[in-house]
């Protein structure tokens, strides 16, 4: 049964100015609900909006008494920035762990790409493959990068792009993945995560080297759970799947680009 | 004589004990109140509790029933069905607005022929309400829909003439009585002993007139209101939120309307009504009751909380038994106009 759960914030830490890096205790929510990394939960923000925000999940442990999360979030508008106001010691009411994560082995070995605040379900996905994982990451500037020290520590190498040049390759981060796959195909899959045109491209440079690749989806959510049918995602086949229920990770060949 | 006036002698006289303190704030004293009944009837259907929750809120049960025993609610509407499947609109679906929210997912849904193979037996299982919802693009199709639906054994079909997010059919059926009366007269030549309940829609100048017009074409059971029409404009790249450019409004936003619509109905005509729009907690249930609504419909609210529609079942039975009635039925149409 999934459940609603009052959930504790163990600790609260600004990444940059935007950003925000919340622990929770969150129950036996890990134990009883977590499939993949990529997952999200849904979380309330105060009582004068109607629409809970979707979160990916960072990473996320059993622990006792009570499995840890964490979520990174920007404050982006009157939800986010509320969430952002929380301190250590408040309780948040969640949803979770709901959604399909990336489709991953532990014992494989994946390009992860991520955009902006696309990065930390990708942190999951580097933990979940233990040190063997490249990731390539992309932020508008050195000021907006985020976890780098993380993925550092959990992944066998990091390739850094801003769009202004502040920081690592100057451009975005599908030149960098062609770089990358061009010197080095022997991966599972890409998993991708952030703005939908970042991974347009990326699927069209993974499809390229004929390496698989798994995309998560961002769309504007509501129920989270899949009965309200409104976080619609175009596939290729003409039909219109919803990033809660059958996402927020498809295959990138599934995806219809253009619509 | 002034001696007897002091009830205790003077030694035992003695400054009163300090209350003692306490940083938390007491129990309040534990009520009996007297069992509610909460059954209601809505056109011969029996449900046992007054709340249904909203179609197009709540899928086909399988996403919150993995919350909660769908036994719980008295009825499920079921996610609109047409007579094919249908992809509905391209996105963004939806917009939060002030105390609402935006939606314009038109009719998404497999089809009339897989709800009845692959969704209505699941329904089944739970001792709950089945209310199914149709959309159609003629009379044609509202009958072959209702043929079907009561062949299969719904307890009542919804017949949607309100969606404001189609081209087709939906709303157009539903501003114009004489059309509204049509699609209800095939309807009801279609369902046969299942009861027919039509949707109203709020975007009409007077909802009256459709409501006369429908009960006038034999419907059962009146539903109202379905969402109003709306647009929300994000500013810096000055297009609507919405890919449809307008959609739907629900939430808190609407329930003053929806409860001026049902208590305007129900003095126009006899139908039973189930009432909705906005309904968030038992006194907004317990005001469309009082308004006319024989039961209510949860929705919207259900997005920030799945189990709004069990909360609102206990406000509502708690409210009544606070107001000394037996039964919840006893509130509809109880209000007391100026």
């Amino acid at each position: 049964m999934k459940v609603e759960r009052k959930c504790k914030i163990v600790s609260k830490t600004w990444l940059n100015h935007d950003a925000v890096y919340l622990v929770l205790e969150v129950g036996d929510m890990v134990r009883t609900s977590f499939r993949a990394p990529g997952q999200f939960v849904h979380v309330k923000c105060g009582d004068g909006l109607l629409l809970r925000r979707p979160i990916s999940v960072c990473s996320c442990q059993e622990d006792e008494p009570e499995d840890l999360l964490a979520i990174v979030f920007e404050s982006r508008g009157e939800g986010t920035e509320w969430l952002a106001q929380r301190q250590e010691g408040e309780t948040l009411d969640v949803l979770g762990l709901l959604g399909n994560g990336f489709t991953v082995k532990p014992e494989g070995r994946y390009l992860l790409v991520g955009g902006g605040i696309g990065v930390p379900p990708l942190r999951g996905c580097a933990q979940y493959t233990a040190g063997k994982s490249t990731a390539i990451v992309g932020f508008r500037s050195k000021d907006k990068a985020i976890l780098l020290d993380l993925l550092e520590e959990e992944c066998d190498k990091v390739l850094v792009a801003t769009d202004d040049g502040s920081m690592g390759y100057h451009g975005f981060v599908d030149a960098l993945v062609r770089q990358e796959l061009s010197e080095d195909k022997n991966y599972d899959a890409v998993l991708a995560c952030g703005p939908k045109p970042m991974l347009k491209n990326v699927a069209k440079v993974a499809a390229e080297f004929g390496v698989p690749c798994q995309v998560s989806m961002e769309e504007r959510m509501g129920c989270g759970v899949g009965a309200c049918l409104v976080c619609v995602c175009d596939m290729k086949d003409g039909t219109r799947k919803h990033a809660c229920k059958d996402g927020p990770v498809f295959d990138a060949k599934e995806v219809d680009w253009d619509a | 004589m002034r001696k007897w006036l002091i009830l205790r002698p003077l030694e035992q006289k003695e400054a009163p004990k300090p209350e003692p303190k306490s940083s938390v704030r007491p129990a309040a004293p534990e009520e009996h109140l007297p069992p509610v009944d909460l059954s209601v009837t809505l056109a011969g259907m029996t449900m046992k509790n007054p709340v249904v929750v909203a179609s197009g809120t709540f899928g086909f049960g399988r996403e919150y029933g993995q919350f909660y025993d769908l036994s719980q609610l008295g009825g499920i509407c079921a996610k609109g069905l047409t007579l094919h499947r249908r992809e509905g609109n391209p996105g963004p679906r939806i917009a939060e607005t002030p105390m609402g929210i935006l939606n314009s997912v038109g009719l998404q849904n497999p089809g009339v022929d897989a709800f009845v193979e692959h969704e209505l037996p699941f329904l089944r299982q739970y001792d709950v309400k089945v209310i199914a919802n149709i959309s159609g693009n003629s009379p044609e199709e509202y009958g072959i829909m209702c043929e079907k639906l009561a062949e299969a054994g719904v307890d009542m079909i919804e017949v949607n003439i309100s969606c404001p997010n189609v081209k087709a059919g939906g709303l157009a059926y539903g501003t114009k009585p004489e059309l509204a009366a049509e699609v209800t007269e095939v309807a009801k030549a279609h369902a046969g002993k299942v009861p027919v309940m039509v949707k109203l829609s709020p975007n009409v100048t007077d909802i009256t007139e459709i409501a006369k017009a429908v009960e006038g074409a034999g419907a059962d059971a009146l539903s109202l209101i379905n969402t109003l029409r709306g647009m929300r404009i994000d500013v810096n790249t000055r297009r609507p939120i919405l890919k449809m450019n307008t959609g739907g409004l629900s939430g808190p936003a609407v329930l003053p309307v929806a409860v001026r619509m049902v208590w305007e109905v129900a003095n126009a005509v006899k139908l039973p009504i189930l009432g909705m729009g906005g309904i968030a907690k038992g006194t907004d249930a317990a005001q469309m009751m009082l308004a006319g609504a024989s039961a209510v419909a949860v929705g919207t609210a259900l997005f920030a909380d799945p189990y709004a529609p069990l909360k609102v079942r206990d406000e509502l039975e708690q409210l009544a038994a606070q107001q000394g009635l037996s039964a919840v039925s006893q509130l509809t149409g109880g209000v007391r106009p100026w």
